[in-house]
């Protein structure tokens, strides 16, 4: 499974990070968010999906390969 | 259960829809909309999409493949008209009936109108594309309502060369959510740019050619936006039983009834971190609030209080306006970090004793996200904000 981050959607909300610390990030200059992990292991999907509900701008989407 | 039916279908019934899917549940899921499009976004109606920048396909909430793989009963383009909580069925426009063993009630709001026709509103992807097409340079809109809604059409008009005049009822406009102080700073982006703000005036209705005054004066306008805050959408429930006060009223757990839960704009819970009882129209509590009542009507062995920290956040101009907690009824703002007149700061919101919500503009995000912290752990006020921080109202 890989994250995709649609960057010029993101609001800063910082959402995403909160529900996953070990996927996401912000830049300190404008609070947009970024991708640490692109292809995160199983252990950490069930928080990138709670990011990809919560995330208030739709930005993030989890696809299959 | 065997059938699960979500009414409405924006942020907060997708959210739900989804959830229930994501917790295991396989049986019928009916997702019903009174509007004929997928689920769509709306904050970026009074941005992106009203600013031209995007078109409105941006705005689809999931991927067609991906609100495909929910396998769901979608029900678009017509509404709901009725409840009935004995034999549990939803009545829909079309005459047709969708009974249910599961409710979860997102009807959202509409907005206020006001008297006479022919004004503007926003909310839907069809009010944002009709004002967008009439905002060209030099075309006078009148905004009425200097809200985050009101101020941040203001701004995108203001930036596609339209002149704006926004008129607000209260001396400083949203002084009722964040503060006197804080308030001004926010307004003072629009008078920099020339948009003529008159507050203290209270429009009674939209005329030909304008609006008119409380004291009968009349304002002429080429475009009337009228943004004076939402009702929620509950008429559908009127006589069903359901308690509705301001919203559908619903306990702790977002439950209004026995297997019907509200979420969204339209549900009005009690929310234990603040301890009292809210109806938030923010973006993510419509998400969060969504995923809590799916989770709570799938498992009610293991129910959790939904109590979450609100956020919100508003782009006018080059700022970005980010808040959490609740913030309305504070007793007191102080600014903890940066400065007010250079609109970089973190304002801290006190209820009582405890810090009940922190406001920033143009901080770095670790920054926000400390004193969000102290606003989820509701935190003793006077341990948090260092005696030398000056409290800027009482």
């Amino acid at each position: 499974m890989r994250v995709e981050l649609d960057e010029p959607k993101c609001v800063a909300s910082g959402q995403c990070v909160m529900a996953a610390p070990e996927v996401f990030d912000q830049r300190d200059e404008d609070g947009i968010a970024f991708v640490l992990d692109e292809k995160p292991p199983a252990d950490l999907l069930d928080d990138v999906r709670e990011a990809v509900a919560i995330c208030p701008a739709a930005a993030i989407r989890l696809v299959d390969r | 259960m065997r059938r699960i039916v979500v009414v409405g279908a924006s942020a907060a019934g997708l959210a739900a829809a989804e959830t229930l899917r994501r917790e295991g549940y396989e049986g019928t899921l009916t997702l019903i909309g009174d509007e004929p499009l997928a689920p769509y976004d709306r904050p970026p109606l009074s941005k992106q999409l009203l600013a031209a920048e995007w078109e409105p396909g941006r705005l689809a909430l999931r991927a067609p493949d991906d609100l495909t793989a929910l396998g769901l009963d979608l029900r678009l383009g017509v509404a709901a008209a009725g409840l009935r909580l004995a034999d549990r069925t939803v009545e829909l426009a079309d005459g047709s009936e969708v009974p249910y063993s599961g409710l979860i009630v997102a009807t959202g709001v509409r907005p206020r109108r006001l008297p006479g026709e022919g004004a503007h509103v926003l909310r839907t992807l069809d009010d944002a594309l009709t004002l967008r097409e009439r905002l060209t340079p030099g075309r006078h809109l009148v905004v009425v309502g200097a809200g985050f809604l009101g101020a941040e059409a203001a701004a995108v008009a203001w930036r596609l060369g339209a002149r704006v005049t926004l008129l607000e009822p209260a001396p400083v406009p949203m002084a009722h959510a964040v503060g006197t102080e804080v308030g001004a700073v926010l307004t003072r982006a629009h008078l920099e740019r020339g948009v003529d703000l008159r507050c203290g005036v209270t429009v009674t209705e939209v005329t030909e050619g304008g609006v008119r005054l409380a004291d009968g004066e009349l304002i002429e306008a080429d475009e009337v936006l009228v943004a004076i805050g939402s009702l929620p959408n509950t008429e559908w429930l009127d006589g069903s039983g359901l308690a509705l006060g301001d919203g559908v009223v619903c306990d702790e757990y977002c439950e209004a009834a026995r297997k019907v839960y509200a979420a969204g704009d339209v549900a009005r819970w009690h929310n234990r971190l603040f301890g009292t009882s809210m109806r938030v129209e923010h973006r993510t509590n419509a998400a969060e609030q969504g995923m809590a009542a799916a989770r709570n009507l799938l498992r009610p062995d293991a129910r959790k209080p939904f109590a979450p920290v609100p956020y919100f956040w508003s782009d006018q101009y080059d700022m970005k306006i980010q808040a959490y907690g609740f913030l309305r009824g504070h007793d007191e703002v102080a600014v903890v970090d940066g400065d007010l007149a250079e609109r970089r700061f973190v304002a801290l919101y006190r209820t009582g004793d405890r810090v009940s919500g922190a406001l920033a503009v143009g901080m770095p995000p670790k920054a926000i996200r400390l004193w969000r912290q102290a606003v989820a752990t509701a935190a003793v006020w006077r341990e948090t904000v260092r005696a030398e921080v000056s409290a800027t109202e009482a």
